[in-house]
C-alpha cells in the first residue's frame, strides 16, 4: 500500500508540474514533449487503479498519435509565440489572483470536510472480480453503456466531417492523386519512345501523361 | 419485437442519426453541385419532419431508457419539437444565402441533423455522461458551422473564439458533474436528486459542483457572465447559421438547464435558485444596455438574445410549474420572432452584397413597405408591447415569479425590458423616418414565407395558437418533478 | 357547426378581400364577401326560427382563451333568442348593405378594402352579440370600434373625414374607459366575466356597497353606471352623442349598416343582455331612462333644422336611440329589442334611400338644393316614403301599422306605464314623437316635392339608381311594413315571457310589460295625434307655404340658432374639453416635456448611455478576457458559497 502512495504522489505531482510546464514552457517544442509526459503520468495513475487498458491506449493514442501531430503542427506552423507571452504576462496576475482564489477555496472544500461517506463508496466501487480490466470495459460498453458508446461514436463522426469540411479544398491548379487514372495507366499513354539522333537532348517538346 | 418496442422512445433520434449518415452517404457519392447540395437541404427538412412528427405520435408518458439516461416526457417533446422547428427552418433559410457566397457544401446539412441529435440528447439527458455527450456533439457541429465559410475571416475568427471558449465550458461541466459525482456517488439525476436529502443544506461539495455545472450549462445558454462569446460568434458566423445557434441551439440549452435543475436538484432550489437570480439579472441588464450601443443587427440579436435568456431564467428562478411552462411558453415565441428577424436580415440584401447595420435600413417603410411592416411588429413583439406574442411570454415568466415571492426580479425584468425597448424602436424610428436608402433586392421565397409565418405567429397569438400552446405548455411543464 | 358559420363567414370574407383583394381583383372580392353575409343571413333566419320560435338556446365552446389567475375565459358563442335576433338584425342588412355597395361604390377603387372592412365590421358585431362573457363582449365592442374607425375614414384623403374618423374613436374611447372599470369591477366583485355566472351571482351582492374614490357606493349601481357608460358612448347618447353626426363623413351604405342598424344599437343590447344586472340596480335603470329620454327629445329638436340629408336621418337615429333605452330604463327590454329590430329596417332604408338619392344627385347632400325629385327617381321615393311612414310610426290604434307604429308606441306605452315623475319619460317621447314625424316628412317634402331648387344640370342628370342598389331597399321595405305587425305578438305581446325564454330577465317587481297593456284610451292616441300634427305642420311648412320657415326662423331666431348649432355641444366640448386640452398639452409639451421630462429623460438617457459604453467596453473581443470573465464569475460564486456555507 505504502508503495502505492509513493508512486501515485510521484506520479500526481510530476502531472501537474509538467502541465504547468506546458504552459510555461517558452519553446512550443517543448511545451508539446512536457505534455507527452502528462500523459505518460496519468497512464501511471490509472495503472496504480488497475485500469491498464486504459493506461495503454492513453500512451498508443495520445502520446503515439495525438501529441506526435501536435508536435509536427507546432514545427511547422510559424506562430510568434513571443507575442502571445506579452499579452499573458500582462494579464497574469489577475489570473494568478482568480485562479489562487478557486483553489484555495477547493482546497478548503477538501481539507475541512473531507470525502464524505457516498464517496468512499463509489472509490471502492467496482472493480469485477474474475474478468480482467479489459474484459470487464467490453462487457459493459455494448450493453449497459452503448447509448453513450454509440453518441461517442457521432461525435467522432461529426469531428471527422469538420475536419474535411474546413480542410479540404477543390483547387483547380492542385493536381490531386486519381486512382483509377493511375491504375489504367499502360505504357502505351505513358511512354513514348524517342530516337534521339547524336547531340540532341533526347527530352520531348511538351510533358504528357500525369501522375 | 419486445426489443424493438423498448428502443421506441428514441426512434425520432434514430431517425435523425441515420438520416445523417444516409444523407453524408447520398452527398459523397453524388456528384459536388449546388442542386444536389440544396437537395440535400431539402431531404434534411423531410428528415426533421419525420422525426418531428414521430415525437409528435408519441403518447403523452414519461418514459426512460438506457437506465434512466435518456428521458422522454411531454417536456422534452414539447422543447424537441421547437428545436427541430429551429433547425429546419435555419436549413431552409440557408440555400439562398450559402448559395450567393458560392459555398453550398452538402455537409451543412448533415452537421445540423447530427447537431440535432445532440440537441435532442441534451432535451432528453437524464444522467451526466449522456449530458455532456450531447451537450459535446452539439457544440463540435456548432463550432465547425461556424467557421463553415472557410474564406470569410470573420467566420474563422468566431469558430475559434467558440472553440476555446467552448471548451473551458465543456472542462467547467464536466468538473463540476465529477464532483457531484464524487460527493453523491451517481451520475444520474434521479440518483442526485435522492442523494441529497430534503428539507436540509446540501453538503458544500455537491453545491460548488453545482456552480461549475451550472458555468458549463450557462455558456451555453450564453447568460451573464459566460455570455461573451455570442455577440462575437453571432456576429462572426453566417447568417443562417447564427439563426440555427439563436434558434435551436438556444431552445436546447434552455432545456438543459431547466431539466438538470428541477430534476436533478429539487432539494437544493435554494442554492440554485441564487445563482439563477444572479445570471438573470446579469443577462437582462446586460442583454439592455448593451444592445443599445450595437448598430450590428446580428450583434444586437446577440444581446437581444441574452436579454430574453435573462427573462427565462426568471421564470426558471420561480421554480414551480408555472414558471417552467412560462419558460415553454417563452422559448415558442422567441423562436418564432428570433427565426422573422434573421429572415429579415438575410433578405437585407443588395447587389454588392448583404447588409447587417442598422441605418442600412434607413427609409425602408418606402422602398419595401412590406418588409418594414415585418421587422417592425416583429420588434415591437421583441419589445413586449401587447397585445403582440412577446408581452404574453413576458408575462408568463414575470407571473409566477411574482407569485413565488420574486417581485423585485420582476421589476427588474420590466425596468429592462422599457430599456431595450429603445433600441427596437430606434431600428423602427430608423426604417419609417429617415431618408431612404437604394431598395433591397427581392426575397427569396423561402424567407418570404419564414417572415410571413412568424409575423402572422407574433400577431395573432392571443387568439390562435396561444391558448393551445399554453395549455401543451401547462401540462408539459408537471411532468417535470417539483 | 352552424353557430360557427354564422360568426365566422364574415371574418373569412373578410379575409380573403383584405388579403387577397388586390390578387383576385375587384369583383371578385365584392361578390365573396357579399355570398358569404348572404349565407351567414340566411342561417341566421333558420337559426332564429329555431331558437326564438323552438326555444333551442345552445351555448357553443370554440375555444379557451384567457387563463390567468382567477380569470379563466372561454371563447364561446351563447345563442339565445336575444342573440337570434340580434344575428338576424346584423347578418340581415349587412347582407343587404353589402348588395347595396357593390352598386354605391362601384367607381371607387379600393372597393376590396372596403368590402374587407364591412365583413370585418359584421364578424365583429356578431361576435359582440354571441359573446359568452364580458370579455368576448369587449373585445366585439373595440371591433366594431375599430371598424367603423376604419370606415368614417374610408375617404382618407378627405380631411373632414379624417377628422370625423377621429373624433368618433376617441369620443367612443371616453365611453369604453367606463366600460373597461365596469368589468374590472364586475371580476374584482365577484370574480367572474362569464355571463351565466354573473347572473346567477348578481342578486347576493344586492344592497353591499364598496368604496369608490373615497365614496360608498351600491356595488350594483355603481358597476352599472360605468357599464352604461360605455353604451353611452356607443349608442350616442345624449353627452357622448358629438360623434354620430359627424360620422356621416363615411360612404352611405356605412351609415346604414353601423351608425344605424347595428353598431349604435350595441349600448341597447348590452344593457338588455345584462338585464339582470341592471334589474337589481332600480337608480341605474333611473339614470338611464332619464338619459334615454333626454336624448329622444334633444336629438329631435337638433333634427328639424339640418339641412344635410344624412345628418337629419342620424339625428333621428340618435333619438331612436333614446327611446330604446328608455325602453330599457324602464324595464321593458323586449320592448326595446323590438324597437331595435324595427329600427334596424327602416333606419337602414331610410339611408340606403337616402344614399340612392345621393347618388342620383352626383354626391349633393344638401337638402336646399333638391326638391321635385319624385318624377326623377320614383322607385326611391317611394322607398323613402315607406321608411318615413315606418319611422313616424303611421298606423291605426288597437289595430295595424307600420313597423315603428308597433315598437314605438309601445315604448311610449310602456314610459306611460312605469310612471316616472310627472311622466317626465312619456311626454318627452311624445313630443319627439311630434318633432320626428315634422322633420321626417320635412325631408321628404324638401328632397322629393316642390318646385327644384337643384341646378338645373344636376337635376337633368339625376338618375334612378341601378337595380343592384333598389333591391336591398324593396327587401328592406318589405320589413319596414311587415316587421311590425308580425312580430308584435312575439316581441311584446301577453306571451312575451315564452319568446324571450331566459334571455331577459325582470325583477319579480317588475310588471311593465303587462302595464302597458292596460294603459287610458288616451295614452294610445297621444303618439297617434302627435304623428298626424307633425304631418301636418310640415305639410303646411314645405308644401303650402314655403317661406313659412323662413319667418317662423327669423321670429324665433334665438332658438333657431340653438337647434341648428346642435345645442352648442361641439363649441361646448370644444371650450371645455379640446382647448384646455391642448393648452394643457401645450404646456406639458414645452413646459414639463421640455423641462422636466426631457431633462430626466437626457439625464436617464446619458445614465443609460455611460452604461452602455462601459458594458459594450467589455466585449473586447479577446478570447482570453472572455475566459477571465467566466473564471472571475465562477470564483465570486464559489466564494459567496463558501462565506454563505461557513468553511
Amino acid at each position: 500500500m505504502a508503495l502505492t502512495a509513493v508512486f501515485f504522489y510521484l506520479f500526481a505531482t510530476l502531472a501537474v508540474a509538467s502541465a504547468a510546464m506546458v504552459i510555461v514552457a517558452k519553446n512550443p517544442v517543448h511545451a508539446v514533449l512536457f505534455l507527452i509526459l502528462v500523459f505518460f503520468n496519468a497512464a501511471g495513475l490509472f495503472v496504480l487503479l488497475n485500469a491498464e487498458f486504459l493506461a495503454m491506449l492513453l500512451v498508443i493514442v495520445y502520446v503515439g498519435a495525438v501529441a506526435v501531430l501536435f508536435l509536427f503542427v507546432v514545427m511547422m506552423l510559424d506562430v510568434d509565440f513571443a507575442e502571445l507571452r506579452a499579452g499573458f504576462i500582462k494579464n497574469a496576475p489577475i489570473g494568478v489572483i482568480v485562479g489562487g482564489v478557486v483553489l484555495a477555496e477547493l482546497i478548503a472544500l477538501f481539507v475541512a470536510r473531507g470525502a464524505g461517506p457516498v464517496t468512499t463508496a463509489v472509490k471502492g466501487s467496482p472493480v469485477p472480480s474474475g474478468v480482467s480490466n479489459t474484459e470487464a470495459l467490453g462487457l459493459i460498453i455494448y450493453t449497459k453503456y452503448v447509448f453513450f458508446f454509440q453518441a461517442a461514436g457521432l461525435i467522432l463522426l461529426v469531428a471527422m466531417i469538420g475536419a474535411i469540411v474546413l480542410t479540404l479544398q477543390h483547387r483547380k491548379a492542385v493536381r490531386r492523386q486519381s486512382i483509377p487514372v493511375q491504375v489504367a495507366r499502360t505504357p502505351a499513354n505513358a511512354m513514348a519512345v524517342v530516337k534521339v539522333a547524336p547531340g540532341e537532348t533526347g527530352m520531348p517538346a511538351e510533358p504528357k501523361g500525369q501522375g | 419485437m419486445t426489443e424493438a418496442a423498448t428502443y421506441a422512445p428514441i426512434y425520432p433520434e434514430l431517425v435523425l442519426a441515420i438520416g445523417a449518415m444516409a444523407l453524408l452517404m447520398f452527398g459523397a457519392f453524388t456528384r459536388e453541385t449546388d442542386d444536389n447540395a440544396q437537395l440535400g437541404g431539402w431531404l434534411a427538412i423531410v428528415i426533421l419532419a419525420v422525426a418531428a412528427g414521430m415525437i409528435l405520435a408519441q403518447p403523452a408518458e414519461t418514459v426512460t431508457v438506457f437506465n434512466g439516461a435518456f428521458i422522454v416526457d411531454p417536456f422534452g417533446r414539447f422543447m424537441k419539437l421547437l428545436m427541430l422547428a429551429g433547425s429546419a427552418f435555419a436549413i431552409l433559410m440557408s440555400h439562398g444565402y450559402f448559395k450567393r457566397h458560392r459555398a453550398l457544401k452538402f455537409e451543412l446539412p448533415v452537421l445540423i441533423l447530427l447537431g440535432t441529435v445532440g440537441m435532442s440528447m441534451m432535451i432528453s439527458a437524464g444522467d451526466f455522461i449522456a449530458l455532456y455527450l450531447g451537450v459535446e456533439l452539439h457544440s463540435l457541429v456548432s463550432y465547425v458551422l461556424a467557421a463553415i465559410r472557410r474564406d470569410d475571416v470573420r467566420a474563422s475568427e468566431a469558430g475559434l473564439k467558440y472553440f476555446v471558449l467552448g471548451a473551458l465550458s465543456s472542462g467547467m461541466l464536466l468538473y463540476g458533474a465529477s464532483l457531484i459525482y464524487g460527493f453523491t456517488g451517481t451520475t444520474s439525476l434521479a440518483g442526485i436528486a435522492a442523494a441529497i436529502p430534503p428539507g436540509g443544506v446540501p453538503s458544500l461539495g455537491i453545491i460548488i459542483g453545482l456552480v461549475f455545472l451550472l458555468a458549463g450549462m450557462a455558456f451555453k445558454v450564453a447568460a451573464v457572465p459566460f455570455h461573451m462569446w455570442s455577440p462575437d460568434v453571432y456576429e462572426g458566423s453566417p447568417t443562417p447559421i447564427t439563426a440555427f445557434f439563436a434558434a435551436a441551439g438556444k431552445v436546447a440549452a434552455v432545456a438543459l438547464l431547466t431539466r438538470v435543475v428541477i430534476a436533478g436538484f429539487p432539494n437544493a432550489v435554494a442554492q440554485w435558485q441564487q445563482i439563477i437570480v444572479f445570471a438573470a439579472i446579469g443577462s437582462m441588464l446586460l442583454g439592455a444596455f448593451a444592445a443599445i450601443g450595437q448598430t450590428n443587427l446580428k450583434r444586437l440579436m446577440a444581446y437581444s438574445s441574452i436579454g430574453h435568456v435573462g427573462f427565462m431564467l426568471v421564470g426558471l428562478a420561480a421554480a414551480n410549474a408555472d414558471g417552467v411552462a412560462g419558460i415553454l411558453i417563452y422559448m415558442a415565441i422567441y423562436l418564432a420572432m428570433t427565426l422573422g428577424v434573421f429572415a429579415v436580415i438575410l433578405a437585407m440584401r443588395r447587389e454588392e452584397g448583404m447588409v447587417e447595420d442598422i441605418y442600412e435600413l434607413a427609409g425602408l417603410a418606402q422602398t419595401d413597405l412590406k418588409m418594414a411592416a415585418v421587422l417592425g411588429v416583429l420588434l415591437f413583439s421583441l419589445a413586449g408591447v401587447p397585445p403582440l406574442a412577446g408581452f404574453f411570454a413576458k408575462w408568463y415568466v414575470l407571473a409566477p415569479a411574482v407569485k413565488a415571492g420574486l417581485g423585485w426580479l420582476a421589476i427588474i425584468g420590466v425596468l429592462a425590458s422599457v430599456v431595450s425597448a429603445f433600441y427596437y424602436l430606434r431600428i423602427i424610428k430608423i426604417m419609417f423616418f429617415d431618408d431612404p436608402k437604394p431598395a433591397f433586392e427581392k426575397s427569396d421565397a423561402a424567407l418570404v414565407f419564414v417572415m410571413g409565418a412568424s409575423v402572422i405567429f407574433t400577431l395573432v397569438f392571443v387568439i390562435w395558437p396561444g391558448p393551445s400552446i399554453l395549455d401543451a405548455a401547462n401540462a408539459a411543464a408537471v411532468t417535470l418533478k417539483f | 357547426m352552424i353557430y360557427t358559420a354564422i360568426v365566422f363567414l364574415p371574418l373569412l370574407g373578410a379575409l380573403v378581400a383584405g388579403l387577397f383583394g388586390r390578387l383576385i381583383g375587384d369583383r371578385p372580392s365584392e361578390l365573396v364577401t357579399t355570398a358569404f353575409l348572404l349565407i351567414a343571413a340566411v342561417l341566421s333566419w333558420v337559426v332564429f326560427v329555431d331558437v326564438a320560435l323552438g326555444h333551442n338556446t345552445a351555448r357553443v365552446p370554440l375555444m379557451r382563451w384567457v387563463t390567468s389567475g382567477e380569470l379563466d375565459t372561454a371563447w364561446a358563442l351563447k345563442i339565445d333568442t336575444l342573440t337570434a335576433v340580434m344575428l338576424v338584425v346584423v347578418t340581415t342588412v349587412s347582407s343587404l348593405v353589402h348588395l347595396y355597395s357593390i352598386g354605391y361604390m362601384h367607381e371607387d377603387d379600393s372597393r376590396p378594402r372596403f368590402f374587407a372592412y364591412l365583413s370585418l365590421f359584421t364578424f365583429a358585431m356578431l361576435m359582440l352579440v354571441t359573446s359568452d362573457n364580458l370579455l368576448q363582449m369587449f373585445f366585439g365592442w373595440e371591433g366594431v370600434g375599430l371598424a367603423s374607425y376604419l370606415l368614417i375614414g374610408f375617404w382618407y384623403k378627405k380631411p373632414s373625414a379624417n377628422a370625423a374618423a377621429i373624433k368618433a374613436f376617441v369620443v367612443n374611447r371616453v365611453g369604453d374607459f367606463g366600460f373597461a372599470l365596469g368589468i374590472f369591477g364586475l371580476f374584482y366583485v365577484f370574480k367572474t366575466i362569464n355571463l351565466d355566472a354573473l347572473f346567477a351571482a348578481a342578486p347576493s351582492a344586492v344592497g353591499k356597497t364598496m368604496n369608490f374614490v373615497g365614496y360608498d357606493i351600491d356595488i350594483l349601481t355603481l358597476l352599472c353606471l360605468l357599464l352604461f357608460m360605455g353604451a353611452m358612448g356607443k349608442s350616442a347618447q345624449f353627452l357622448l352623442h358629438t360623434w354620430l353626426p359627424d360620422a356621416m363623413e363615411g360612404p352611405t351604405p356605412v351609415s346604414a349598416l353601423i351608425h344605424a342598424a347595428t353598431m349604435v344599437t350595441a349600448g341597447v343590447f348590452m344593457v338588455a343582455r345584462l338585464s339582470p344586472l341592471f334589474e337589481l340596480a332600480p337608480t341605474a335603470l333611473q339614470f338611464v331612462t332619464f338619459i334615454g329620454a333626454i336624448t329622444a327629445f334633444f336629438a329631435a329638436t337638433v333634427g328639424l333644422v339640418q339641412n344635410d340629408i344624412k345628418r337629419v336621418i342620424a339625428y333621428s337615429t340618435c333619438s331612436q336611440l333614446g327611446y330604446m333605452f328608455v325602453a330599457c330604463g324602464v324595464g321593458a327590454y323586449g320592448v326595446a329589442i323590438f324597437h331595435l329590430f324595427t329600427h334596424a329596417f327602416f333606419k337602414a332604408l331610410l339611408f340606403l334611400g337616402a344614399g340612392s338619392v345621393i347618388h342620383a344627385m352626383h354626391h349633393e347632400q344638401d337638402m336646399r338644393n333638391m326638391g321635385g325629385l319624385a318624377p326623377k327617381i320614383r322607385f326611391t321615393w317611394i322607398m323613402m316614403l315607406i321608411g318615413t311612414l315606418a319611422l313616424t310610426g303611421v298606423g291605426i290604434p288597437h289595430l295595424v301599422g307600420f313597423a315603428g307604429f308597433h315598437s314605438k308606441d309601445g315604448i311610449i306605452e310602456a314610459a306611460f306605464a312605469a310612471h316616472t315623475a310627472h311622466n317626465y319619460a312619456f311626454w318627452l317621447l311624445v313630443i319627439a314623437a311630434f318633432m320626428t314625424s315634422f322633420y321626417s316628412w320635412r325631408l321628404i317634402f324638401l328632397t322629393f316635392h316642390g318646385p327644384t331648387r337643384a341646378d338645373h344640370h344636376a337635376f337633368d342628370h339625376a338618375h334612378e339608381s341601378p337595380p343592384v342598389m333598389l333591391v336591398p331597399l324593396a327587401v328592406l321595405a318589405v320589413g319596414a311594413v311587415l316587421a311590425g305587425a308580425v312580430f308584435t305578438e312575439f316581441f311584446i305581446g301577453h306571451h312575451y315571457k315564452e319568446f324571450w325564454g331566459p334571455a331577459l330577465f325582470e325583477a319579480p317587481d317588475n310588471h311593465v310589460m303587462h302595464a302597458m297593456h292596460e294603459v287610458p284610451e288616451w295614452v294610445r292616441w297621444a303618439p297617434f295625434v302627435a304623428m298626424l300634427s307633425g304631418l301636418g305642420l310640415a305639410y303646411l311648412f314645405y308644401i303650402v307655404s314655403p317661406t313659412l320657415p323662413a319667418r317662423t326662423a327669423a321670429a324665433f331666431r334665438p332658438l333657431y340658432l340653438f337647434f341648428l348649432n346642435k345645442w352648442y355641444f361641439d363649441e361646448l366640448y370644444d371650450f371645455l374639453f379640446v382647448r384646455p386640452a391642448s393648452a394643457i398639452g401645450r404646456a406639458l409639451w414645452k413646459g414639463v416635456d421640455g423641462a422636466v421630462i426631457d431633462g430626466t429623460i437626457d439625464g436617464t438617457a446619458n445614465t443609460v448611455g455611460w452604461a452602455t459604453t462601459k458594458v459594450v467596453k467589455l466585449q473586447t473581443g479577446y478570447v482570453f478576457h472572455y475566459a477571465f470573465a467566466m473564471l472571475i464569475g465562477i470564483a465570486l460564486v464559489i466564494t459567496y458559497f463558501m462565506m454563505k456555507g461557513g468553511i
